[in-house]
C-alpha cells in the first residue's frame, strides 16, 4: 500500500501549492500594509492598511483617544491575572485576594473618577478590554453558581433537584443568542418601573446565567467521577453536608474536571462575541463596525482573518494549557 | 424534616420570584401600551421575506406564517448541514488517524484553527469571501458547466430550468442566496472540526486487541475497519455526535448576524414590529426546546437499544 | 513448521527479545514459559506478525516473514491465535464471530461457514450457545468460543497467548481439556501458560524463557525432572511450590 500513501502525499503537495502560491501573493507579495485606502482598492493584493488604519478603534472601540493607555493597561492587567492564575503555585487562597485587588484597579483605570483619571462611561468601552471583561466576569460569577446547580441536581430532594435540572435543561436548549435578546428586551419589562439596567450588566447576567448551566454539567461529571468510596469514607467520619461536599467531595471533583472545564471556557471566550448582535462593541463588533466607514467598506476578508487571528492567539493558548494539563 | 423545610423554602422563593417579576411585567406592560397574547400571530406581517426553502409567503401573510417560513429556513439549513458535517467531519477524523504524515498534519491543523475562532466570526468571513471575493454575475465562476459562482448566490440547473444571464443578475434555475451559502458553509466546516474529534475519539476507544483479533483471523486492515472497529466506535460516537447536530442546529440562529431568514431573524423582526418581546423570545426558546427534548430521546433510545449487551 | 533464527526485538530501549532461536516441527506441542517479562509473548506474537521482528528470521510453513503484506496475509490464515483476553467481537453472536472470517477472507459460501462453525462450537462443547452475545457467556465459555473461531479458519497452526492467565480457577480446566483434545488431535500448538499440568500432560518440550532469551529447551519429564540452570530451578520452586 505504499505507492498509495505516495499518491496522497503527492496529490496533496499539488494541490497545496496550487492553492498556497495564490494565497501569499494576495497577502504577502501584492498586499498593501499603509493605511491608504485608495491605494489598498488600487492594488490587487490584501489591504492590511486596514488594520493599520483602523486597529486603536478595534482594540479600544469608542473609548477617547488620548485616554486609550488605560484600557490598554487594563487588558494587559487581566491578562496577566490569567497567566499568573494558571499556574499551579497560585491554586491558594490568597489568589481571590489578588484577584479582587486586581478587579479593583481594572476597574479604577477603566471608569476613572478618581485619582485625577476623567470619568469615563461603561458605554464608551469597547474591543479587547470588554470582551475579556464579559469572559473573566462571566465565567467567574457563573462558577459557584454551576457548582450549586450540580450538587442540587444530585440532590435527593425532588424539588430542589427539578428546580436545578429545569433550570439547567432550559437554557441548554435554547441558543445563545435567545438567552441575549431576553436579557436586552425582556429584563427591563422584569424591573419594577422607574429601575434600569445598564446594557452592559444586562448582556452579563445572560452570559452568567449561560455558563452556569454549561459548566454545571461539567462539575456534575467530576462529582460522578468520583469513587463512591469517597462518599462512603466522608458519611462515615460523620460530616456534615456542606462541610463534607467542601472538604472532600468538591476538591476531588473539580480536580477531575479540569480539562473539560477549560474547554467550557474557551467555548464561553468565543461565545463573548454574539453580544454584537445585540449591539455591544466588543471585539468582533469593533472589527465589523470599522468596515462601515465609506473608505473602507469592501475589505472584510481582510478584517475578519485578523479577527480570527485575534481570537485564535487566545482561545490557542488556553487549548495548549488544557493539553498540558491533561498530561499531568 | 429538615428536608422538607428546605424545600419548602426553595419553593416559596421560586414562586416569590417569579411572582415578582411577572407582577412587573403586569405593570410595566401596562404602563408602555404594549399587547400581551398571541392574537398578533393573526395580523399581516408587512414585510418580506428574503428567501423561504419550503413554503409560499407575501408581505401580507400573517405573523404566524412568516415565523413559519422562518422555522422551515432553520430546519433546512440545519438538516443540510448536519449531512455535510457529518461527512466532512468523519473524513477529516480518518485522516487524522491515517498513516499520512502530511494528511494527519493538515487535518491537525484545521481541526485546531476551525475550533479555536469563534463561528460568529467564521459566518462573517463566509460571507464576506462570497461578496467581496466572488465576481458580478456577469463574470461568474463557472466550474462545472451551468453552474454559476458570484457574489449574488451559486445557481445551478434543475431538471425543468437552467439559469441565464438576464440583465444584471441569473434567471431560471435554482438558486442559493450568498446568505445560505455563507451560513452553510460556515456550520458546516466549524461543527465538522468538532464530529472529526469525536470519530477519532470513537475510533481510538475500541480495543486493540480487537483489530489484533481480527488481523490473527487473516482479515486485512479494510474489513477490519469495517466490520470490527467502526461499529464498536460508533456506540462510542452517536451520544456526542447527536450533541454536535444540537449544537449546529442551535448554531444556526446566528443566521440573524448576517441576514438569513431563519426563524431567530424573523421573530427578531416580528418582535421589534410588534413590540411583544416576551411572546416572541417564548416562541424561540419554545420550539428550540423541542428540538433540544426530540433529540434527547433520541439519543436515549439509541442508547437503550444499540447499547452493549 | 516455525523457525526463528537469531531473532531480535526491542520497545525503545527495552530489549525483549535477544538472539531467540526456537523451531517447531509439524505436530509438535512446545510450551513456553518463564517469568513475566521474559518475551514469551512477545515470541509467539511475532509468528502472525502482531509484532515486527527486528533482526533475524522468521519462517512459517516454508513462507518468510517480512513487511510483504501477501506473505503475511497467507502466514495469517494458516496460523490460528487465541489471547488472554479473549478478545471476541462483542457487537456479534458466537455464531458470527465464527463466521466472519471464513465468509469474508476465505469467501466461503454462508451455509459452509455456518456448517463449520457449529461443528467447532460442538467441539468445544457448548453448541447451545450460538445465538447469544459473548457478554451473555462466563469467561470459560468466551475462551472456548475464542478457541472455535480459531480453529474455523482451519489453520496449520495455532498459538496460545496465556490463555487461561485471567480465568476465574474453576473455569480452566474447560479451557484446558480443549486444548487436551485439540493436541491429541495432532495440532501443530505453541503454547505460552503458566499450566505446568497441561505441559506436563501434552508438552513434547517446553521452552523455558528470562530476560529475552530460551535459558533452557526440553521435554517435559527432563524439564521438570531435572533442570539444568540456576534460573528455571528458581522459577520451577516459585511456580510448583504453592
Amino acid at each position: 500500500m505504499r505507492w498509495l500513501n505516495t499518491l496522497v502525499t503527492v496529490s496533496l503537495l499539488f494541490l497545496l501549492w496550487k492553492a498556497m502560491v495564490p494565497l501569499i501573493d494576495w497577502a504577502f507579495l501584492d498586499a498593501v500594509w499603509r493605511p491608504d485606502s485608495k491605494a489598498c482598492r488600487a492594488a490587487q493584493g490584501a489591504c492590511w492598511g486596514f488594520i493599520a488604519e483602523k486597529h486603536r478603534f478595534i482594540l479600544f472601540g469608542t473609548y477617547p483617544y488620548e485616554q486609550h493607555w488605560r484600557p490598554a493597561t487594563a487588558t494587559l492587567l487581566l491578562i496577566a491575572l490569567w497567566i499568573f492564575s494558571s499556574l499551579r503555585i497560585s491554586w491558594r487562597w490568597w489568589l481571590a485576594i489578588i484577584w479582587f485587588l486586581g478587579l479593583s484597579m481594572i476597574g479604577i483605570l477603566m471608569w476613572g473618577g478618581a485619582f485625577g483619571l476623567p470619568y469615563v462611561e461603561n458605554e464608551r468601552w469597547g474591543g479587547l478590554i470588554l470582551t475579556l471583561l464579559l469572559a473573566t466576569f462571566g465565567l467567574a460569577l457563573a462558577f459557584p453558581l454551576s457548582i450549586l446547580l450540580a450538587l442540587g441536581r444530585r440532590s435527593d430532594m425532588p424539588v430542589i433537584r427539578g428546580l436545578c435540572v429545569g433550570y439547567i435543561e432550559l437554557i441548554r436548549g435554547v441558543p445563545l443568542i435567545s438567552l441575549l435578546f431576553m436579557a436586552s428586551v425582556m429584563l427591563p419589562l422584569f424591573l419594577p418601573s422607574g429601575v434600569s439596567i445598564d446594557k452592559l450588566l444586562r448582556a452579563q447576567l445572560a452570559l452568567i446565567l449561560f455558563a452556569a448551566a454549561y459548566l454545571a454539567e461539567v462539575v456534575r461529571g467530576g462529582l460522578q467521577a468520583i469513587p463512591q468510596g469517597q462518599y462512603d469514607a466522608a458519611h462515615a467520619l460523620a460530616l456534615p453536608f456542606w462541610r463534607r461536599t467542601f472538604l472532600v467531595i468538591l476538591p476531588q471533583a473539580l480536580r477531575i474536571a479540569v480539562p473539560p472545564l477549560v474547554n467550557t471556557f474557551i467555548g464561553f471566550f468565543k461565545d463573548t462575541s454574539l453580544v454584537l448582535i445585540i449591539g455591544l462593541f466588543d471585539l468582533l463588533s469593533t472589527v465589523k463596525v470599522s468596515l462601515n466607514e465609506p473608505a473602507w467598506t469592501g475589505f472584510g476578508v481582510e478584517a475578519y482573518i485578523f479577527a480570527s487571528l485575534a481570537y485564535f492567539a487566545f482561545c490557542a493558548a488556553m487549548s495548549a494549557y488544557s493539553r498540558g494539563l491533561e498530561r499531568r | 424534616m429538615r428536608r422538607v423545610a428546605y424545600q419548602g423554602a426553595a419553593l416559596a422563593v421560586a414562586v416569590a420570584a417569579a411572582w415578582f417579576l411577572i407582577a412587573n411585567t403586569a405593570a410595566n406592560l401596562e404602563e408602555r401600551r404594549i399587547a400581551s397574547g398571541f392574537g398578533f400571530l393573526a395580523r399581516e406581517a408587512g414585510f418580506e421575506i428574503g428567501e423561504s426553502a419550503f413554503l409560499r409567503y407575501g408581505a401580507s401573510d400573517s405573523y404566524l406564517r412568516a415565523l413559519a417560513v422562518g422555522l422551515g429556513n432553520t430546519l433546512s439549513v440545519a438538516a443540510i448541514g448536519i449531512v455535510l458535517a457529518t461527512g466532512l467531519g468523519t473524513g477529516i477524523g480518518l485522516s487524522r488517524l491515517s498513516g499520512n504524515a502530511l494528511l494527519r498534519f493538515l487535518s491537525v491543523g484545521y481541526i485546531e484553527f476551525i475550533r479555536n475562532v469563534p463561528l460568529l466570526v467564521q459566518l462573517f468571513f463566509w460571507y464576506a469571501v462570497i461578496t467581496e471575493a466572488l465576481p458580478h454575475p456577469r463574470e461568474a465562476l463557472e466550474p462545472l458547466p451551468g453552474v454559476y459562482f458570484s457574489n449574488r448566490g451559486v445557481f445551478f440547473p434543475t431538471l425543468s430550468s437552467a439559469p441565464v444571464l438576464q440583465g444584471f443578475n441569473f434567471a431560471g434555475g435554482a438558486a442559493v442566496s450568498p446568505e445560505f451559502a455563507a451560513l452553510l458553509i460556515g456550520l458546516v466546516t466549524y461543527t465538522a472540526a468538532f464530529i472529526a474529534e469525536i470519530v477519532r475519539a470513537g475510533i481510538l476507544a475500541v480495543d486493540r486487541g480487537q483489530s489484533e483479533a481480527a488481523f490473527a483471523l487473516g482479515l486485512s486492515r479494510g474489513l477490519t475497519t469495517r466490520l470490527v472497529v467502526l461499529p464498536q466506535a460508533l456506540r462510542v460516537i452517536v451520544p456526542p455526535m447527536t450533541s454536535q447536530y444540537l449544537n449546529l442546529t442551535k448554531n444556526s440562529s446566528l443566521a440573524v448576524a448576517i441576514g438569513y431568514p431563519d426563524l431567530v431573524s424573523i421573530a427578531n423582526t416580528t418582535i421589534n414590529q410588534t413590540g411583544q418581546a416576551i411572546e416572541g423570545i417564548a416562541i424561540i426558546m419554545a420550539v428550540y426546546l423541542s428540538i433540544s427534548l426530540s433529540i434527547s430521546a433520541f439519543m436515549n433510545w439509541y442508547n437503550a437499544r444499540v447499547g452493549l449487551r | 513448521m516455525i523457525e526463528m533464527i537469531k531473532v531480535n526485538k526491542s520497545f525503545g530501549a527495552f530489549r525483549a527479545l535477544k538472539d531467540v532461536s526456537l523451531a517447531v516441527g509439524r505436530g509438535e506441542k512446545v510450551v513456553v514459559c518463564g517469568p513475566s517479562g521474559s518475551g514469551k509473548s512477545t515470541l509467539i506474537r511475532l509468528v502472525n506478525r502482531l509484532e515486527r521482528h527486528e533482526s533475524g528470521r522468521v519462517i512459517v510453513d516454508g513462507i518468510e516473514l517480512d513487511d510483504d503484506p501477501r506473505r503475511i496475509d497467507l502466514v495469517r490464515r494458516e496460523v490460528g491465535m487465541v489471547f488472554q483476553s479473549f478478545n471476541l467481537f462483542p457487537h456479534l453472536t458466537v455464531l458470527e464471530n465464527l463466521t466472519l472470517a471464513p465468509l469474508w477472507v476465505k469467501k466461503v459460501p454462508r451455509k459452509e461457514a455456518e456448517e463449520t462453525a457449529r461443528h467447532f462450537l460442538e467441539r468445544v462443547r457448548i453448541p447451545e450457545q450460538a445465538a447469544k452475545y459473548p457478554a451473555q457467556l462466563s469467561g470459560g465459555q468466551q475462551q472456548r468460543v475464542a478457541i472455535a473461531r480459531a480453529l474455523c479458519m482451519r489453520p496449520k497452526l495455532m498459538l496460545f497467548d496465556e490463555p487461561t492467565s485471567a480465568l476465574d480457577p474453576e473455569m480452566i480446566k474447560e479451557v484446558l481439556d480443549v486444548m487436551v483434545e485439540l493436541a491429541r488431535e495432532g495440532m501443530t500448538m505453541v503454547v505460552v501458560t503458566h499450566e505446568m499440568g497441561f505441559a506436563r500432560t501434552v508438552a513434547d518440550r517446553v521452552a523455558f524463557m528470562d530476560g529475552g532469551e530460551v535459558i533452557e529447551a526440553a521435554p517435559p519429564a527432563e524439564f521438570f525432572g531435572a533442570p539444568q540452570s540456576e534460573r528455571a530451578k528458581l522459577f520451577l520452586s516459585q511456580i510448583l511450590g504453592h
